[in-house]
């Protein structure tokens, strides 16, 4: 550095406290709007990408956004199940492909995504070590949930409880892994995906036990009625799916009863999507369809309402903070004027004067607008994907 | 060398008038000018330097016409030409004294901050004692270490003219002495001219004239 610039970053050095000062309070003024908006732009573009890419959810008529966003970021806050008998319904129409999902329960934090194989094909999901599940009891971990629960293929997930303290709940249940996903950089890379019947198993919809027809049960039997038999508590329920017990898992009650959180039906080509749209439109239906796109839309459009709000605050503070940076730059000045006359004095050219003054300016924009774009970097990075996990958490 | 030729200065504001009918200073010559605060000392100062220029007759400095030259050009002139020393020193807080030694290099882009400049400004500081305080800050070194400082930044460019307003005005008997001696050491040592404001008669000796300036100006005769 030459000349005046120099100078002026001397002086700039000399007054660390109140450089700092100055620095940060523009660099916030400069970051929050731009932030804000690459934030909101980030979050908006994430969300928007994954419901653009989802044509049809068919869910329980309620909050359709509570079914979008369950079905599409596995989000905790559970919606009202609708059944199995809905995806089939969908199948018959011939109009759409379903595609079930299942999605109550939770690996620690990470979601269980219970599907079909078709899922996988839907989002383009590609898996990047051992295979995907193919039989009850096995899981396939998406790159971030395989990373976060530190396990791999050949190590096992539990389930977690809903609650500890609910001895009449579901059991946790423990999991193969038997394959995991390479990175999506999305809410799949955050997913436990097993099939919709493992699901169905954790939930306790399904389960398997000794086989009481065998001599080592016969001690646990009370009663035998035909083809009922009547055993006691002791009869040994797995807990885990192993290739010994798997035969012994079954379902109660009737197939299409089964819960889901959604179908996602997957329209032959636009006309068959209207038509399946239109077979739910009455008000006597008890199930819904939601266009996730729309939703999504309508949901950002209140944010980017609120956005404008936010920054037209912002813009005052902004306005208050850069006027009392002009008013400590025109301080400094006033402090400088007897340097400005020595400088004078020994033949310092307009020009120097004006730059060495000016830089304290010029020093002080830079810095900020450097920590403001670096700051918006790191949103950009990180917090965008933090804000989304936060608001779906 | 220093030529003043009917000249009439008075401020914006009014309420002073400077007439000086002739002074010259010849090269190399050393002249104290004394006189009363207030006479109009140091405007003489600055009308030599061309920070002022009169508002009749001419001011001619190392064979230039001051009051021909525009603001600009009467700056780069100073830059090149002039070394000013002030009573209150004028260095700058914030630069290290070697910086504050190199200002003029640093503020005037007619001068060119080489590497013999910085020689220059080390061996400077090296003749008047404060070699080892180049890298300090002004605050941490005495007024006579500071009055040296400034008399370095003044003879940098290697002027033709140096003038000096009270430089000792601040300091005590034997920086006094010191600083007085630099000066003249210098002005001998590059041929410079030098002019010294100052109401300290003990070190009129050591100058080739005296210039008294309220005979200066009542008169409008130089005295020797």
């Amino acid at each position: 550095m030459r000349g005046p610039l120099y100078l002026g970053w001397c002086y700039l050095r000399r007054h660390p406290a109140k450089t700092a000062t100055l620095v940060a309070s523009i660099a916030i003024v400069l970051f929050l709007p731009v932030g804000l908006n690459v934030l909101v732009g980030e979050v908006s573009g994430r969300l928007m990408a994954r419901a653009e890419a989802t044509p049809l959810l068919v869910g329980a008529r309620a909050s359709a956004l509570e079914l979008v966003l369950s079905s599409l970021y596995f989000d905790a806050a559970e919606p009202e199940a609708t059944r199995w008998s809905q995806l089939l319904r969908v199948r018959e129409s011939e109009l759409a492909e379903p595609i079930p999902l299942y999605v109550r329960f939770r690996v620690r934090d990470q979601p269980v995504v219970g599907t079909t194989l078709d899922y996988l094909d839907f989002r383009g999901l590609r898996v990047a070590e051992g295979r995907p599940f193919a039989v009850l009891g096995e899981a396939l971990l998406g790159a971030a949930a395989a990373r976060r629960l530190e396990v791999g293929v050949g190590d096992a997930v539990i389930s977690s409880p809903e609650s500890v303290f609910d001895l009449a709940g579901v059991y946790p249940l423990k999991m193969q892994v038997v394959g995991v996903l390479a990175p999506s950089h999305g809410p799949d890379d955050d997913a436990v995906f097993v099939d919709v019947k493992t699901a169905w198993v954790i939930a306790g919809l399904g389960h398997g036990h000794q086989d009481l027809a065998r001599p080592e049960a016969q001690a646990a039997v009370l009663r035998r009625d035909g083809r009922h038999v009547t055993a006691n508590a002791s009869v040994v329920q797995y807990n885990q799916i192993t290739a010994d017990n798997i035969d012994s898992f079954h379902f109660h009650g009737e197939p299409e009863a089964l819960p889901l959180t959604a179908v996602i039906a997957v329209p032959r080509d636009e006309k068959a999507g209207v038509l399946l749209r239109g077979r739910y439109e009455s008000p006597d239906e008890p199930v819904q369809i939601a266009r996730p796109r729309e939703v999504m839309r309508e949901l950002l459009a209140t944010v980017a309402a609120i956005e404008s709000w936010v920054l037209a605050a912002i813009g005052a503070v902004a306005v208050a903070t850069l006027a009392t940076a002009a008013l400590v730059f025109s301080l400094s000045m006033r402090l400088r004027r007897r340097e400005v006359r020595t400088l004078t004095m020994i033949g310092a050219s307009r020009a120097s004067v004006f730059v060495l003054l000016a830089s304290e300016v010029i020093f002080v924009a830079i810095f900020a607008a450097g920590v403001a774009g670096a700051l918006t970097l790191a949103v950009r990075r990180y917090a965008a994907a933090a804000i989304q996990a936060w608001l779906l958490g | 060398m220093v030529r003043m030729q009917d000249l009439v200065f008075r401020y914006r504001e009014g309420g002073f008038e400077l007439r000086v009918e002739s002074l010259r200073v010849g090269r190399g010559e050393r002249v104290a000018v004394v006189g009363p605060s207030g006479s109009g000392k140091t405007t003489l100062l600055h009308l030599a330097a061309g920070i002022v220029v009169p508002q009749h007759g001419r001011v001619e400095t190392n064979a230039t016409e001051l009051s021909a030259l525009d603001d600009g050009r009467r700056r780069d002139f100073r830059a090149r030409h002039v070394g000013y020393v002030f009573q209150s020193f004028e260095l700058l807080g914030y630069l290290d004294v070697l910086d504050n030694i190199l200002l003029p290099f640093r503020v005037n882009p007619t001068l060119s901050l080489d590497a013999a400049a910085r020689e220059r400004a080390v061996s400077l500081a090296r003749r008047v004692g404060i070699a080892d305080k180049l890298p300090r800050r002004p605050g941490q070194l005495s007024q006579g270490e500071q009055q040296r400082a400034a008399v370095c930044r003044a003879l940098v460019a290697r002027p033709g003219l140096i003038l000096a307003d009270e430089p000792t005005g601040n300091l005590d008997a034997k920086n006094k002495q010191r600083v007085m001696e630099i000066l003249h050491e210098q002005a001998l040592a590059e041929g410079a001219s030098l002019v010294v404001v100052t109401h300290d008669l003990d070190l009129l000796q050591d100058f080739e004239r005296v210039v008294d300036f309220q005979e200066l100006v009542g008169s409008q005769e130089s005295v020797s």
